[in-house]
């Protein structure tokens, strides 16, 4: 009987089993680390506004606070934006020419919003509140990044699930007085690790460790 | 035949076989060309097999909507057939670990047609949960992997453990099933006409020679193997029937279960096995290797499984009685017998309990026309006690005002039918390019008779 395999047969079997079991491998852990990156959560990726709005100029330059444009952050779910009229209420006395306020001047003579795009994007079956997180201390910041320092605002965090409830089973060391809440590069008192102003802080605004399913998915 | 006649046991465990050479021609013979009934039969099994995947395109598609379920009869075509598949399964484990560890040397000749019956029948099984799911692209989210959620599955529930004891099954199953083809697989490659067939087992006989290092090898990963497999035949439908028990449904919350459930699994297996392995020995002419003896053992399993069966039936219903809980004695002594679904249970009552009755004559046990049809009724009747299980203690809970009747849709009946279509598919192309009988076990068998040594261990 002829032989039915050449000499390299065994070698192409051996390498194909070992390819295989590594394949097996490789894929899950690969995907695993894929998901761990910036790139698959979309942190910092370029999100290109309407309106070329400056975030430095107005926190760092002017001092705004950010409630003036986002008011609704302490009173519903939604931080909101900010309508037109906030817009050209001083933008009708200063920098009203230029063709990035284009839209703006649009939106004036149409009545139509500027169609802002989001940047922080939570899925749908997450049921989100700013009020309740900007009210129990934990500041912009924490979230969203330092804004003062922002050309353009991109999604700061990785907003996966892990990072929600890292926090949500710990609070204390995210927290800080209600003042500070849209403080931008806020420093405890005591330094980063300032474990006696956590615990009073936990104190004072009654705040417990909310990790059941039903916080978040509803 | 050198051993001395058994006077209790009449039939040969082989009968007279030829030469090992002919025995390799006999028994592979039919890999090499297909008989007449082959095509026409694979491709009506085949129309079956479309069909499945047609209602389970359209499942997944349009969501479980689409089947009759709804609450409270949030479980039941598709975890019924999950739980018969998965059981008939464990007959295959059973006579290819079990009896191998009890040098029970008569599943020899059938062990090879098992084994591949639990594999079709773990891959229809593995489906149906998956369909279940409602969104099965996300099953990983059952298996503990490091997510970036931040959180695990409920080691609690026994869903996960489901996960793990049908993913482990399925792989010993299919590991030991393909260790035992080895051998075969190079007799193949040997004895196959034409360079290309030769080729092809050549693959998968992963250069198998036949030399006494090899054998010795393979003796001891074989053993090793049959001695995995062999507590998950009872572990597996153990944690599936925990998906019932540990609830708190009357009708489903009893203690009974485990044992309950694998001796129905190994019960409803053998009935399969029983409508499989009658045409194969019709149809190949395997009278000489698949003898009496094998029928005769099957149909006294049988029995011994249908007694043990009808013992926990009536422990079920005694254990509801004398809870004294009203929900308790309502679900199994009311609802059960006498409610919507009442000609099931009675139904299911004389296929599971009175069929296996028959074998307590010795020439029922070799008739193999009344071992067909008892397989079908008990293969039927099984399927049958999941359903009257499952759909009939939803359909009607603690609170009479949602009670609910569940009335399946098109595609609950073509997923059970299209599972059966799929599975006849698989064993047809078994049957047609793999050695269905293992040939190097028959041959060892035949040698081990020959000489004497096997009589004695094989009763």
């Amino acid at each position: 009987m002829s032989a039915i395999f050449n000499r390299r047969a065994a070698t192409v079997a051996r390498a194909t089993l070992v390819a295989l079991c590594a394949l097996v491998i490789l894929i899950p852990t690969v995907a695993m680390l894929w998901v761990r990156t910036p790139w698959a959560r979309g942190e910092h990726r370029r999100i290109v506004q309407p309106v070329p709005f400056d975030h430095r100029i107005h926190v760092t330059g002017l001092r705004i606070d950010c409630r003036y444009c986002h008011s609704g952050v302490e009173r519903s779910a939604s931080a909101g934006l900010p309508s037109t009229q906030k817009c050209v209420s001083c933008h009708t006395q200063l920098w009203r020419a230029g063709s990035p306020m284009e839209p703006i001047r649009q939106s004036v003579a149409t009545g139509r919003p500027i169609p802002w795009r989001r940047v922080t994007q939570l899925p749908d079956f997450v049921y989100f509140n700013h009020s309740i997180h900007v009210n129990k201390g934990v500041g912009c910041e924490s979230c969203h990044g330092r804004i003062d320092q922002a050309a353009e605002v991109e999604q700061a965090a990785p907003l996966t699930m892990s990072w929600c409830v890292d926090c949500h089973r710990n609070p204390a060391p995210t927290l800080r007085p209600l003042e500070a809440v849209t403080t931008q590069g806020y420093v405890p008192p005591g330094g980063d690790r300032d474990i006696e102003l956590a615990a009073v802080l936990m104190k004072r605004y009654q705040i417990h460790s909310l990790a059941n399913c039903t916080t978040c998915h509803r | 035949m050198a051993a001395p006649p058994d006077a209790l046991q009449p039939y040969p465990v082989v009968g007279a076989l030829p030469d090992d050479g002919s025995l390799t021609r006999d028994l592979l013979g039919p890999n090499w060309s297909a008989s007449r009934a082959w095509w026409p039969l694979f491709i009506v099994s085949g129309a079956f097999a479309v069909l499945f995947i047609v209602a389970i395109a359209f499942t997944v598609v349009k969501g479980i909507g689409v089947w009759g379920n709804n609450i409270p009869v949030a479980w039941a075509y598709g975890i019924t057939d999950f739980v018969w598949w998965i059981g008939i399964g464990h007959a295959g484990t059973f006579i290819s670990a079990f009896l191998l560890l009890l040098n029970q040397r008569w599943r020899a000749s059938i062990n090879r047609l098992a084994e591949a019956m639990t594999i079709f029948a773990l891959v229809n099984a593995s489906l149906f949960p998956l369909l279940h799911l409602g969104r099965p692209w996300f099953f990983y989210w059952l298996v503990p992997y490091p997510a970036t959620t931040g959180v695990w599955p409920n080691f609690k529930s026994s869903l996960p453990w489901d996960v793990a004891a049908i993913a482990t099954y399925f792989t010993v199953s299919l590991l030991f099933w393909y260790l035992g083809l080895i051998p075969d697989l190079a007799a193949a490659r040997d004895a196959a006409p034409g360079l290309r067939r030769r080729r092809v087992y050549g693959v998968f006989a992963l250069g198998w020679r036949g030399r006494a290092r090899e054998w010795q090898h393979y003796r001891v990963a074989y053993m090793l193997f049959a001695g995995l497999a062999t507590p998950l035949v009872i572990s597996v439908h153990s944690i599936v029937s925990l998906d019932f028990s540990i609830t708190q449904l009357p009708g489903w919350h009893s203690t009974i279960f485990p044992p309950y459930f694998v001796v129905g699994a190994i019960y409803s297996g053998l009935a399969m096995l029983l409508m499989l392995v009658l045409p194969v020995r019709r149809i190949f002419h395997l009278e000489e290797v698949i003898t009496r003896r094998h029928l005769d053992n099957i149909a006294k399993l049988i029995l011994l499984c249908g007694c043990l069966l009808a013992y926990s039936y009536v422990c079920e219903m005694f254990g509801a009685w004398y809870s004294g809980n009203v929900y308790e004695r309502f679900a199994m002594l009311i609802s059960r017998p006498f409610g919507p679904y009442g000609v099931l249970f009675w139904i299911m009552t004389a296929a599971n309990v009175l069929t296996p009755h028959l074998f307590w004559s010795a020439r029922m046990r070799t008739n193999t026309i009344v071992l067909f049809v008892a397989g079908v009724i008990i293969w039927v009747g099984m399927w049958l006690e999941r359903f009257v299980i499952i759909a009939g203690s939803l359909s009607q809970t603690f609170l009479p005002s949602s009670w609910h009747l569940f009335i399946p849709t098109w595609v609950d009946w073509s997923l059970l039918v299209g599972s059966v279509g799929l599975f006849v598919f698989l064993f047809l192309a078994f049957l047609r390019w793999v050695p269905f009988v293992s040939v190097a076990e028959v041959k060892r068998l035949r040698l081990d008779v020959q000489r004497g040594v096997a009589e004695r261990s094989a009763t």
